[in-house]
């Protein structure tokens, strides 16, 4: 092992880390912005939309994150719609993750009994207050657990994203190897470096989802009767 | 040229050629998978295991595969196989090797809490009625098990083959692989060609996974009925 | 009847579930403000349906709901403004579960009525007191009792100060003990003049709330009166057999 390779040779990793973290963040925050977007669609049933929310869906679930990656970026110039490596990740993990997102909130929603609904419109708010503030909140913290899971599948995704020339840890690593062939040096560091930066989201969605279980709107205390 | 660009896909034998592509990776898949179910059931056993040890190693592997990005193993094993065995694996092999180590942990987890959640009143119901310990296995736990266990494994089988596109990073010569020559090879006569060829690919795989997730919706909603 | 003044008109209502036979039949029916109407009736009558579209929970097939004078419908762009003058109370503690008790009554006034925060929680405290479960304003939906669940239900509905109250059987699902405390609260809401319609099983408790009992079944009204007239000697045969039921539960609880 040379160390003297990895001291030099690591601060690349550091920045490629760096700009998987910001576009892992900001595909992360679109995602779960379409997914509620499309699970209230879903849920209230509103016509045409509907119909368009449940084929995005569809296609982004069956079909590979590089396939979609391939399309936008070789495919689509061809159109005369150029991206750049950075927006075409971003669009394609959020193309992605959004129907992933959009499918744990509606199991959230699902878990939701129609009766809150109906006792929501009861006392007079309209369909859409309903969902806000009384659906959405329940709906949310049972879809934790799924969407936590959903986070680390997505940033892990983010691996592909040297297929459409970004600069991010593979792209490294594939350099580091055909050009120093140093390959024990560059895949411990390309190993580290997943580790680093996935084994906190794991251990924090972990935590997460214990609390979310078990202290959930006062489970913690005295339960008398029914 | 976008009007004839989609013609590139029918010229001589294109269309043909990157169904064979698409068939390499699901090869691969294919195989991952009936490799990841026998020797899941396998691991699904030894995860229930007593010993304290064998747990915590069992831990580690589920948190290996739960955390490391495919295209991160296959790299590990293709370029680190290569170096150290001083063998030159082709990309295939890698690949397998590396999705069945990802799916023999998935099939493993599965496995174990099949097992855990069948209440012991089925053994006993299965041995007050005469059954041997093989009968009771045979006829009434591995029927259930399987039956609640069908719709995830039909979605680990999706995401295997969604996942296979990866390989074509590591050299294998599959549908992605091919599209990028029959791109080239028509650089000159149709440049928009790179439209239809990735167009055509994505909807090949969406025809494909698609019928699997939908049986295993299929499923999943029969047995919460 | 303490006031004269017409609150819901109900005209030749028919509704039916995914085109089936229809589980009210032409329905007619009034009632005046103040006034406590009870509705009873084998399962499957209609009843709780009825309650439903009064509330226009439901779609009606045809016929019209009419409140306070001007008819309503559950398309129309103010429903939710008529259904804050509606309150209704359900089956099931269907209390949110992610709010604390006071957290469930005070959602409605701030959000829908944009009220005072410091006025609403002043009011909701006093009607909490007055159900005997102002200690539990903090605790949350789970940590009550089913009975405790369903006086709040009632609390979160009146803080609304809706014109009428619908109850549809709030004591079904709950444990006889409990039954009592809850029946207790709509006996005085009663007194204190609201105005009710109320579905329920619980004969005795009609008996001492309506001022007027509709005998419900098959989705027709059989019966209409009174409620010592209908309890002593109901007029038809049908009524007379359902009360029997009852008598004969009576006699077996006694045993």
């Amino acid at each position: 092992m040379d160390m003297e390779f990895i001291r030099n040779y690591y601060p690349l990793y550091v920045e490629a880390a760096k700009m998987t973290i910001v576009i892992a963040l900001i595909g992360i925050i679109l995602s779960l912005l379409i997914g509620l977007l499309c699970s209230m669609i879903k849920k209230l049933e509103i016509p045409v939309l509907k119909t368009i929310v449940n084929i995005y869906i569809e296609l982004s679930r069956n079909t590979p994150l590089l396939i979609q990656l391939f399309f936008l970026y070789f495919g689509l110039p061809k159109l005369g719609i150029v991206l750049s490596s950075e927006t075409c990740a971003i669009v394609g993990l959020t193309f992605l993750g959004g129907s992933y997102m959009a499918e744990a909130f509606r199991t959230g929603i699902d878990s939701v009994s129609d009766i809150q609904l109906e006792s929501g419109l009861s006392l007079g708010f309209t369909r859409w207050q309903t969902f806000l503030h009384i659906v959405m909140p329940q709906a949310i913290a049972t879809s934790i657990p799924v969407l936590c899971a959903n986070v680390i599948f997505l940033i892990k995704e983010t691996s592909v994203f040297s297929a459409v020339a970004l600069a991010d840890l593979m792209f490294v690593a594939k350099d580091l190897i055909g050009i120093y062939y140093k390959t024990d040096e560059a895949l411990l560091m390309l190993v580290l470096s997943y580790l680093v930066l996935l084994l906190p989201v794991s251990l924090i969605c972990t935590w997460i989802e214990r609390r979310a279980r078990y202290a959930g709107f006062g489970n913690t205390g005295t339960v008398s009767g029914n | 040229m976008q009007d004839s660009g989609i013609l590139v896909l029918f010229q001589g034998t294109n269309f043909l050629r990157l169904w064979e592509g698409l068939w390499v990776s699901l090869r691969i898949a294919v195989i991952s998978m009936g490799l990841s179910l026998v020797l899941g059931i396998l691991m699904g056993m030894i995860m229930t295991s007593k010993n304290k040890i064998v747990r915590f190693l069992c831990r580690v592997y589920l948190e290996i595969v739960r955390i490391m990005p495919q295209l991160v193993l296959l790299f590990l094993v293709y370029f680190g196989a290569a170096k150290h065995l001083g063998i030159n694996l082709s990309g295939d092999v890698a690949a397998i090797i590396v999705f069945t180590f990802w799916g023999t942990a998935e099939m493993g987890d599965l496995v174990r809490s099949a097992l855990i959640s069948i209440p012991t009143h089925q053994y006993e119901s299965g041995y007050g009625l005469g059954l041997t310990k093989l009968q009771v296995n045979l006829y009434i736990i591995i029927p259930q098990t399987v039956r609640r266990l069908l719709p995830s494994l039909i979605n680990l089988l999706t995401r295997m083959i969604k996942t296979t596109s990866l390989v074509v990073l590591i050299g294998v010569i599959e549908v992605v692989k091919v599209g990028k020559q029959i791109i080239d090879a028509s650089r000159y006569t149709t440049p928009g060609a790179a439209l239809w060829v990735y167009g055509a690919i994505f909807i090949m795989y969406f025809l494909i996974c698609y019928p699997f997730s939908r049986i295993s919706a299929v499923l999943e909603k029969k047995i919460k009925d | 009847m303490k006031n004269e003044k017409e609150i819901l008109k109900v005209e030749h209502l028919v509704k039916s579930y995914d085109k089936g036979d229809p589980i009210l039949k032409d329905f007619s029916f009034m009632m005046n403000k103040g006034e406590v109407v009870v509705i009873v009736g084998p399962s499957g009558c209609g009843k709780s349906t009825f309650l439903r579209c009064m509330n226009m929970l439901e779609p009606i097939d045809s016929g019209k709901i009419i409140f306070k004078g001007r008819p309503i419908n559950r398309e129309g762009k103010n429903a939710h403004e008529i259904r804050q003058k509606i309150g209704m109370v359900f089956q099931s503690y269907d209390l949110f579960p992610h709010k604390s008790i006071l957290g469930n009554i005070l959602l409605a006034p701030l959000k829908v009525q944009k009220r005072d925060k410091k006025e609403a929680e002043q009011e909701a405290e006093q009607l909490l007191d007055r159900v005997g479960l102002l200690d539990k304003k903090d605790a949350y939906p789970r940590q009550l009792s089913g009975g405790q669940k369903q006086r709040v239900a009632i609390v979160r509905a009146l803080i609304m100060h809706p014109e009428i109250l619908l109850l549809d059987e709030i004591t079904a699902a709950l444990d006889p003990e409990m039954v009592r405390e809850v029946l207790q609260v709509v006996l005085e809401l009663a007194k204190d003049g609201m105005t009710m319609l109320i579905v329920t099983h619980e004969m005795e408790f009609a008996r001492a709330v309506a001022d007027r009992v509709l005998f419900l079944d098959q989705g027709e009204i059989i019966e209409e009166g009174h409620p010592a007239d209908f309890f002593a000697k109901p007029e038809t045969e049908r009524a007379k057999q359902f009360l029997n039921t009852f008598h004969y539960e009576a006699i077996d609880a006694q045993a």
